[in-house]
């Protein structure tokens, strides 16, 4: 059964107060100043809904698009109101009453969701697609004869923005079984994710040597699912449950001390499998399991208590700030543990960013269907960046890897986008100058820029 | 009656169609402040930008016969910005600009819909303070603010807002505009109408720009918490302090329920196992703020504080101050109603009012979470209930009730800070009497004799 705003146990809704401490966190609040496109307004458009004083309309569709799903309005609220519950409730109305009349926003979600996130192959072959047309020299031959020209504005406007795909992706970077070089400690399962695998496979091979340096055996499945988190925060629930039940089957919680998650928008999806799957009997049990052991890299490495590297990730002493991705510090109230993880790091300074916390406009496919105020937000945090003078932006989320990533080429700027895990990884291997970690494939130490 | 599709069109005129927003999707969310279970919806939303604009819509509501609400970011806890049927709400949140700061004079003009905490950070800027800080600060405006006379955690030696307004500009029901004081410290020219506009709940005049006086910054401050196993023993340490010639910056109040939700909510360390703790400040010189806060530590313990704790660093007196500030909406986490109080009684009555308020939560079978500044004898006891339950509701009425009569046999009155709006309406002439009640219906009968700003607020 689908829960809607209608169905829905009216004490969530009844749990906002409306008493406008959300309002300063809200990045579309603060960019129009109007109630509606603040949280407290937007859930007073959902009790409406609930009420019966209000329809699922196309400007309830507009609102809901609109709004990051980011998050701070959480964080910030003292009365503990659920805003993603009642986010994706509000989404999936709005998909069951066939109301966003937007086609950019069809074409997307249908592109997106409803196939290329529903199948890793289908994935895995468009990546190859994309990575095909990137290096093989077609994508400069077809920007310098202006052949993108020919592309629909929309295309024509996201082609140079599409990420630049890997050459190879994680199954074929890290084992589907690593054992530590020392006595095992834990026992872990890593989720590689999708863009992390296709786009940053990297990221997931440091993730495995962080781990291993630290003690865990390292089992990393082949052919995993996405985890569904794009699905359910865009109102498509039932695909969301189907692909939780994939994953669980891949990875049985009980066999792990751990499920780890190195990207924060997953992670924060990934832990909530409990309540997804709490009406489905095969599932529920195994599902609040799993939400045990379901860990964010940088909280589970704090929590094992994670080995301070012996040598600096670069030869130079190096600057880094940190952005909190929203769904690592909103969704998962991680912030302290990356900054514990960066400041073990030798030779490297942690300086603060204004705002660290303020959505960079990723947020999903919102640079797909916002776009205007996606740019917007991207422009506010490269300008924070700038302000702290640091050669290397420390990230945990695949989304603002990319999105700040463009933002920071856009300006200029010099400065480089990391997985904390990254830097980690690039300490430990410069430990030994002959260290084993080096010669395993596919592995690299790059000096910064 | 509804807008007319003339009168929306002449607003478009004035404003610009882009500042007015007339649709239900986009009304709803204007149907409330932040008091609990109030909701109408009003017929139109508009922005203006200029004193002019102001003006233009005052008169284009008084010829089309359209009452105005005036609200800047609907943080109020009394219903003082919640539409009534059939209007318009004038939203000042696009007249933020803070518009001249005079470190001569120690004085700052603002537009009305400048954040509070942006005027003391413009303040900080120039080693000088802005010290009214209503729990919602970080959102609310200025005018706002002083439409209100909001108070906040520092009233104690401080003032509030009223203490900090020295001129107004005002746009009157008939459209005129009037500007009221200077940048003066003493001024006796005639009435001080400005101080009848502060505190007036937009039902005389709209405030479009605000001229207020700022104080040096104190060079110190130090935090502490003390812990209390009996609530009497905290007013006693309250009494004991004021007796003692000392006036902190901040006395404040949490009972357990409060410091639980404060807590659950913000992580700062509050203890949840005991019936009471006062958050204790001081601000000044240094050698000042020394010798006091050793004081006020003595004196807590010799009233019976199980343990006394100091902030390590401002960082933590911050964050100890904002978890307090949040501290209604926390309470909110306990039940799906929450209905806020903000009885006020003189500082020697406290430990009497404080017991009753708890007496009275166990004699009608409700909760009540008690927070407030004790210093200055406000208090804000809090119904955690639920608006489904008739019977509940019914009974925090009774409570109500009970409460508000005891506090006006203690000399106290029905609302410290937060205005009456709708709230508190039903008990004002309980406070006032007639022949008060009746001037100010007279005032507002001179100054808006067609009763069309923010109608039904404060009295009927």
């Amino acid at each position: 059964m689908r829960t809607t705003l209608k169905t829905i146990d009216y004490a969530v809704l009844q749990q906002c107060m409306h008493c406008g401490m959300c309002l300063p966190t809200c990045p579309t609040y603060d960019a129009t100043g109007r109630e509606r496109n603040s949280p407290r307004g937007r859930i007073s458009l959902m009790r409406a809904i609930a009420d019966g004083d209000l329809e699922v309309t196309t400007t309830f569709a507009d609102e809901m698009s609109y709004c990051l799903g980011c998050l701070a309005c959480q964080t910030a609220c003292p009365a503990g109101v659920n805003y993603a519950v009642l986010f994706e409730t509000a989404r999936s109305d709005i998909q069951a009453a066939n109301v966003d009349t937007s086609a950019k926003r069809r074409f997307w979600r249908a592109l997106t969701l409803r196939f290329l996130f529903m199948r890793p192959s289908a994935l895995h072959a468009a990546g190859r697609l994309l990575r095909l047309y990137q290096a093989t020299g077609l994508e400069a031959l077809a920007r310098r004869t202006g052949l993108t020209r020919l592309l629909p504005p929309d295309l024509r406007r996201l082609e140079p923005q599409a990420p630049a795909v890997a050459a190879r992706f994680s199954a074929a970077l890290v084992a589907a079984h690593e054992r530590p070089a020392g006595p095992v400690r834990a026992r872990v399962a890593l989720l590689t994710g999708c863009i992390q695998d296709l786009v940053f496979p990297d990221i997931n091979r440091d993730t495995a040597d962080v781990l291993l340096a630290n003690g865990c055996e390292v089992d990393t499945p082949r052919d995993q699912p996405c985890c569904g988190s794009l699905h359910a925060h865009n109102g498509e629930i039932d695909m969301a449950r189907t692909l939780a039940r994939r994953l669980i089957d891949l990875i049985p919680p009980e066999s792990y001390d751990a499920i780890v998650s190195n990207a924060g928008g997953c992670g924060s999806h990934l832990r909530h499998y409990g309540s997804l799957l709490a009406d489905d009997p095969a599932y529920a049990v195994r599902a609040r399991l799993w939400d045990q052991k379901l860990r964010d890299i940088q909280e589970w490495l704090v929590d094992l208590g994670c080995r301070q590297p012996a040598a600096a990730p670069f030869d130079a002493p190096t600057s880094v700030t940190y952005h909190e991705s929203c769904h690592l510090v909103h969704g998962q109230k991680i912030s302290r543990q990356p900054r514990t993880l960066l400041r073990l790091l030798p030779g490297v300074t942690l300086s603060e960013l204004p705002e660290s916390s303020w959505c960079c406009g990723s947020a999903g496919i919102y640079t797909l269907t916002q776009p205007d105020q996606a740019e917007k937000l991207l422009k506010r945090k490269v300008g924070h960046i700038a302000t702290t003078g640091a050669e290397i932006v420390a990230t945990a989320n695949p989304g603002c890897h990319l999105q700040i990533a463009r933002g920071l080429n856009d300006a200029a700027a010099g400065v480089r986008v990391m997985h904390p895990v990254s830097l980690l990884a690039a300490a430990y291997r410069r430990e030994t100058t002959t260290c084993a970690a080096a010669s395993r494939p596919g592995s690299s130490s790059s000096p910064p820029p | 009656m509804p807008l007319t599709t003339a009168t929306v069109d002449a607003l478009a005129a004035i404003v610009g169609p882009e500042r007015l927003l007339t649709q239900a999707e986009d009304l709803i969310p204007y149907s409330f402040d932040g008091t609990a279970a109030l909701k109408q919806r009003p017929d139109a939303v508009v922005f203006p930008r200029r004193t002019a604009e102001v003006a233009e819509c005052v008169r284009l509501a008084g010829t089309a016969g359209v009452p105005i609400v005036t609200r800047g970011s609907g943080t109020g806890l009394s219903g003082g910005s919640v539409p009534t049927a059939g209007s318009m709400v004038l939203c000042l949140v696009q007249m933020n600009a803070i518009l001249d700061l005079d470190p001569r004079n120690l004085t700052l003009r603002a537009q009305p819909g400048a954040v509070t905490q942006r005027i003391d950070e413009a303040a900080a800027r120039h080693g000088l303070f802005y010290p009214p800080d209503p729990g919602s600060m970080r959102i609310s405006t200025i005018g706002g603010n002083v439409a209100e006379n909001s108070g906040g955690l520092r009233g104690l030696k401080y003032g509030v807002t009223r203490d900090y307004v020295m001129g107004l500009e005002v746009v009157l029901p008939g459209g005129e505009i009037a500007r009221f004081g200077n940048q003066c410290v003493k001024d006796v020219a005639g009435y001080s109408l400005k101080d009848l506009f502060v505190g007036s709940e937009g039902t005389l005049g709209i405030i479009t720009e605000v001229l207020l006086k700022l104080v040096p910054r104190p060079a110190a401050r130090r935090t502490m918490l003390a812990l209390y196993d009996r609530i009497e023993d905290a007013a006693a340490t309250v009494s004991a302090i004021v007796a003692a010639h000392i006036i902190p910056c901040t006395l404040e109040f949490l009972d357990r329920v409060t410091a639980i939700c404060v807590e659950d909510y913000a992580h700062v360390g509050l203890p949840t196992d005991c019936e009471a703790v006062l958050l204790m400040e001081t601000d000044g010189h240094p050698a000042v703020v020394a010798d006091e806060a050793a004081q006020m530590e003595a004196l807590a313990r010799q009233h019976g504080a199980r343990d006394v704790r100091s902030a390590r660093d401002e960082a933590e007196a911050l964050q100890l101050a904002a978890a307090r500030r949040n501290a209604f909406s926390a309470l909110a986490r306990k039940r799906p109603t929450t209905i806020l109080e903000d009885v006020t009684v003189p500082r020697s009555e406290l430990a009497t009012m404080v017991r009753f308020i708890a007496d009275t939560a166990v004699s009608f079978n409700l909760q009540i979470g008690t927070f407030g500044h004790m210093g200055d004898g406000n208090l804000h006891p809090t119904f955690l209930a639920d608006e489904r339950d008739a019977g509940e509701m019914h009974r925090v009425h009774d409570a109500l009730e009970a409460i508000v009569t005891r506090t006006l046999e203690l000399g106290g009155t029905i609302t410290g800070e937060h205005g009456v709006g709708l709230a508190k309406k039903p008990w004002l002439r309980q406070q006032m009497g007639d022949a008060s009640l009746e001037l100010m219906r007279q005032i507002k009968r001179t100054l808006d004799p067609r009763g069309l700003l923010n109608p039904g607020k404060i009295f009927d």
